[in-house]
C-alpha cells in the first residue's frame, strides 16, 4: 500500500491524494446519510421523546423523568423485563449448546453430511411467522402431531402456546428449530480445527470425547462467544415469535387491531420489546415507549461492546494490525 | 484364515492386525451410532414440515382430527386458499418489498464495503465499529422517532418506509461484503490502481467481479430477510391490509380468513417455498455467507 504510493511520481501525488479521499466520500456518502437519518438522528431524539408526553397527534409535552419513574410502578413492564431476562439466559445457553451439540455430530458424520446439513439449516430461512406457526399447529394439544405421538406412550401434552408455564418453553422450542445458521457457523469452526492437533491428543491416549473437550472446545471458544453474544441480541429483541405465538394461542381475530392477544397466555410472551411496540404503537404513548426504547438501547449497546471488543482481537491477530 | 493357522510366521503380522480389526468393529459401531444419531437429527428438523404439508393436503374434516396421515390428498387446497384471502396481493407486497429493498442495498452497500476493506481513510475503523452497533441494535429502539416521521410525511401505510433505508444503508449487507472483499488480496486493487484505474473503476472491474459470490450471499440474506421482516410492515402498513406483506398477512390467517388446519398449513407452507428454491439453487453462496458472519468476523 504504501510502496505504491511512494512509487508514484511527485507531482501527481496532491492531486491523487484528492481523488482518494472524494473517492472515499463518493463510496460512503450514501452510507453516511442514511446512517444519520435512520440511526443518528432517531437514537438522539428516542432520548429527547423519553422526557416527554407524546401521542403522535399532539406536540410532545415535556414531563421530566416521569416516564422513567413510571418504569418502576408499572407491574406490566417488570413482567415484561422477567420475560425477556427469561429468554436472556434460557434462549442462549439452550441455543448455543443445541447448536454445537448438532454441529459436533454433523462434523462427525463420513457421509450424509450434505443432506443432514441441509436438513437441519433449512428451517432457519423460514419466515419467522410461518416457523411459530408451523410449531403452533405441530404442538397443538387437542389431536396435533406431538400430541397424538405422545398418547402413544400415555403421555399428556402440556398446553403450550395456551399455558403461561409453557408459552416460553414452547417458544424456545422454535427458536432452536431455526437455529440453523449458528450450527453452521460453529460446525465450519470445528472443520477449520488443525487436524494435526487432534492427532497429537491422539497420540496422547485421549479418546474421542477428550479430544473434543480439550482440543475441539477450547480452539472454537471465540465462535462460541459469538453464538453467545449472537444468542443474547436475539432473545432481546425476540418480537415475531412471541406476538405470533400469542395472537395464535389467543385465538385473536384481528392481529392489528386488538391489543388483548399480546402477551398471551398471562402476560407469558409479553417481552421486553413487545410491550415497547404495545405501549407506543397501540396506546400510542410515545414518550414511554421511548424511555423502554432508551433502556433496550443501553443494554444492547454493553452487549454490542462485549463482541466488538472480540472482534478486534480477532482481526489484529488475524490482518497483523489495521493496515489490510 | 487357514492360511494363517497353516503358516505359522503370519501369526506374528497377524498379531497387530487383532487389535487393529476390533478397532474396525468399534469404528464400525461407532459409524453406526453416529449416523443414526445424524439420520435422527435431520428427520427431527424435517418432521414439523412434513406434518404441516400433511395437514395442508387434508380434507377440512380431517384436518380437526388427530390424524397423522391424510385419507384423501386434497392438492387443491394450495390453489384454494388464494380464493380465501388477496394472497396474490400479499405475494406482489412483498415481492417489491424484498426485490427494490435488494436492489437498493446492492447500490449503496457494495460501494461502502469497498470504502471499509479497501481503501484506507481515517475514521474507517470508527465507522466499521458504527456498521456494527447499528446492525446489532433492536429495531424496536428508533421505531418511535422513525414512524414519527414517516407518519409526517405521509407515507405510513405504505412501503415506502421499508424499502427507502436499503438505498442508503444496510448496516448487515454492509458488514457481509466488507467481510468478503477483505479475502481479496490488495495486490489486485494495487494492480488495478498502478494501471491508471480510477478508484470507481478499480470496484466494478475488478473487485465486483471477484467478489460475485459474496455479492449473491448478500443479496439472498437481503431478499431472506425481507422477505421474513414482520416487524417493520406490522409498523408501517398494519392498519392497511392491501399494502401487507404475505409474513404479515399470514400471522392474522389462522384467526381471521379461515379457522381450518388445512388452508392456514397450506399457506404456511406456501411462504417457506421461495427460501428452499434459494437455497437449492445457491447451497453454496448460503452457507459461505452464513459461516462468514461468524468465523472471520
Amino acid at each position: 500500500m504504501t510502496a505504491t504510493l511512494e512509487a508514484r511520481p511527485a507531482p501527481g501525488r496532491g492531486r491523487a491524494r484528492a481523488r482518494h479521499r472524494l473517492a472515499v466520500l463518493g463510496f460512503m456518502a450514501p452510507a453516511i446519510i442514511g446512517f444519520v437519518l435512520f440511526f443518528g438522528y432517531p437514537l438522539v431524539a428516542t432520548v429527547i421523546f423519553s422526557f416527554t408526553k407524546y401521542d403522535l397527534i399532539n406536540a410532545p409535552e415535556f414531563n421530566g423523568l416521569d416516564n422513567y419513574t413510571f418504569m418502576f410502578k408499572d407491574p406490566l413492564l417488570i413482567k415484561a423485563i422477567t420475560n425477556t431476562l427469561w429468554f436472556v439466559v434460557v434462549l442462549t445457553i439452550a441455543r448455543t449448546v443445541f447448536a454445537l451439540g448438532v454441529a459436533s455430530v454433523i462434523a462427525r458424520l463420513k457421509s450424509g453430511v450434505g443432506l443432514i446439513r441441509t436438513l437441519c439449516y433449512l428451517p432457519s430461512l423460514a419466515p419467522p411467522v410461518a416457523a411459530t406457526l408451523v410449531f403452533f399447529m405441530v404442538l397443538r394439544p387437542n389431536g396435533g402431531p406431538v400430541d397424538s405421538i405422545l398418547g402413544w406412550f400415555g403421555v399428556d401434552s402440556p398446553l403450550w402456546f395456551s399455558d403461561p408455564a409453557w408459552a416460553k418453553p414452547g417458544i424456545t422450542a422454535i427458536m432452536l428449530w431455526i437455529s440453523g445458521d449458528l450450527m453452521i457457523i460453529i460446525l465450519a469452526a470445528i472443520l477449520d480445527v488443525p487436524q494435526e492437533q487432534y492427532e497429537a491428543a491422539e497420540l496422547d491416549g485421549a479418546g474421542p470425547i477428550r479430544r473434543w473437550w480439550h482440543v475441539t472446545l477450547p480452539t472454537i471458544s471465540p465462535v462460541l462467544l459469538f453464538g453467545i453474544v449472537n444468542s443474547v441480541i436475539l432473545a432481546l429483541q425476540l418480537f415475531t415469535q412471541a406476538v405470533v405465538a400469542g395472537s395464535a394461542g389467543s385465538g385473536a381475530a384481528d392481529a392489528t387491531g386488538s391489543t388483548k392477544y399480546l402477551g398471551f397466555p398471562d402476560n407469558s410472551t409479553l417481552t421486553f420489546p413487545v410491550y415497547l411496540y404495545t405501549q407506543g404503537f397501540r396506546y400510542f404513548d410515545m414518550g414511554y415507549a421511548a424511555a423502554m426504547a432508551t433502556v433496550l438501547f443501553i443494554i444492547s449497546f454493553a452487549v454490542t461492546i462485549v463482541l466488538v471488543q472480540r472482534m478486534r482481537k480477532n482481526s489484529t491477530a488475524e490482518e497483523g494490525g489495521p493496515g489490510a | 484364515m487357514t492360511a494363517t493357522l497353516a503358516k505359522p510366521p503370519v501369526d506374528v503380522s497377524a498379531e497387530p492386525e487383532q487389535p487393529r480389526r476390533k478397532r474396525d468393529v468399534g469404528g464400525f459401531l461407532n459409524w453406526v451410532a453416529t449416523h443414526a444419531l445424524g439420520l435422527a437429527l435431520g428427520l427431527m428438523f424435517a418432521t414439523p414440515v412434513v406434518f404441516v404439508f400433511l395437514t395442508a393436503v387434508m380434507s377440512d374434516d380431517q384436518a380437526f382430527t388427530s390424524n397423522l396421515w391424510p385419507t384423501e390428498w386434497h392438492w387443491e387446497n394450495f390453489v384454494e386458499v388464494f380464493d380465501k384471502a388477496p394472497l396474490f396481493q400479499y405475494l406482489v407486497n412483498s415481492l417489491t418489498y424484498s426485490l427494490l429493498a435488494t436492489l437498493g442495498m446492492l447500490l449503496s452497500s457494495i460501494p461502502a464495503a469497498y470504502a471499509l476493506a479497501k481503501l484506507k481513510w481515517r475514521g474507517r475503523n470508527v465507522a466499521f465499529i458504527l456498521v456494527i452497533g447499528a446492525m446489532m441494535l433492536p429495531p424496536q429502539v428508533v421505531a418511535v422517532p422513525l414512524y414519527d416521521t414517516w407518519s409526517s410525511l405521509g407515507l405510513t401505510g405504505t412501503l415506502i418506509p421499508l424499502i427507502a433505508p436499503y438505498f442508503l444503508f444496510d448496516a448487515f449487507s454492509i458488514f457481509l461484503l466488507r467481510q468478503f472483499m477483505l479475502t481479496i488480496p490488495q495486490s489486485y486493487v494495487d494492480a488495478a490502481r498502478v494501471d491508471g484505474c480510477s478508484e470507481f473503476q478499480a470496484l466494478v472491474r475488478i473487485i465486483v467481479p471477484m467478489a460475485k459470490p459474496g455479492i449473491a450471499a448478500t443479496a439472498l440474506f437481503c431478499f431472506l430477510f425481507t422477505w421474513n421482516d414482520y416487524f417493520g410492515p406490522l409498523l408501517y402498513t398494519g392498519e392497511v391490509k392491501d399494502q401487507w406483506t404475505l409474513s404479515l398477512a399470514l400471522a392474522t390467517f389462522k384467526g381471521m380468513h379461515i379457522v381450518q388446519w388445512n388452508s392456514s398449513m397450506a399457506v404456511t407452507f406456501l411462504t417457506m417455498i421461495p427460501a428452499v428454491v434459494l437455497f437449492v439453487f445457491a447451497q453454496k453462496s448460503f452457507v459461505k455467507g452464513i459461516t462468514f458472519t461468524g468465523v472471520k468476523g
